[in-house]
């Protein structure tokens, strides 16, 4: 199935903004994020966990064991700065 | 409930007349607006340009007004959160909340903007003297929204 992905701020610099990939159904955002560290030494680097980088479903923050459906939306970020 | 993201500037005083217009159980109107300071963490800051996640930062702010409007006796919302390049003294965001008594009002627009700081997906990227730098997440936003008794943000990954 396919995922949109979408990346922002320092991990956007890296990645560019958006990619589109096919992965099984059933899978979870962490397995996800797995893949696409195993994938390149870019998505390794900006995808590492740790330093307050979270993830978003379809708009919403999510955890890791979020199950990912076709079409949906996955963003991966650094700490939020607003305001 | 009026939530807007824009490049442009806004008018406070316009933007107040507007939220209580039409309202006459309005008595109280609370206003917050955040500016690009000239300095910030050691360093001297000549320009900030602030990048979104569009869909995600106007549910992300509703999601919060939402709560706002449940905890607080308030009549009406306000939120103006500009991007793109902005410079020292330029407003960067407003939260004005109209409430019939100015207790919730401060309540609620201090609510919002804790929760703006920390919930909402802006990112700030500075440029100093030294070059170009992403502004790092501060733990007294999170202390501060702590103060509302509600969850934390979920470092995502950290734990698996």
């Amino acid at each position: 199935m396919r995922v949109n992905l979408r990346y922002f701020a320092a991990i956007r610099e890296v990645l560019g903004e958006h990619e589109v990939i096919d992965v099984p159904a059933g899978i979870t955002v962490g397995e996800l994020r797995d893949r696409l560290m195993a994938g390149s030494a870019d998505h390794a680097r900006a995808l590492v966990r740790g330093q307050g980088r979270r993830c978003a479903l379809n708009h919403v923050i999510c955890e890791e064991s979020a199950v990912v459906t076709e079409g949906a939306e996955v963003a991966f970020f650094p700490p939020l700065t607003g305001g | 409930m009026s939530i807007r993201i824009q490049t442009g500037d806004f008018d406070l005083g316009a933007e107040v007349a507007s939220l209580r217009a039409a309202d006459p159980a309005v008595g109280a109107v609370v206003a917050f607006v955040g500016c690009v300071r000239d300095h910030n963490d050691g360093s001297d800051v000549s320009a900030m340009e602030l990048e979104h996640y569009p869909g995600m930062t106007e549910a992300a702010i509703e999601a919060s007004v939402d709560q706002a409007n449940a905890r607080f006796d308030i009549r009406g919302v306000r939120i103006v959160h500009r991007v793109g390049v902005l410079k020292p003294q330029d407003q960067i965001v407003l939260v004005a909340v109209s409430s019939p008594h100015r207790g919730s009002a401060f309540a609620a627009c201090e609510f919002l903007m804790d929760h703006l700081k920390t919930q909402a997906p802006f990112w700030k990227k500075e440029t100093t003297p030294q070059g170009k730098r992403w502004v790092d997440a501060r733990v007294s936003d999170d202390a501060a929204l702590a103060r509302w008794n509600l969850p934390t943000p979920t470092s995502t990954g950290d734990v698996r």
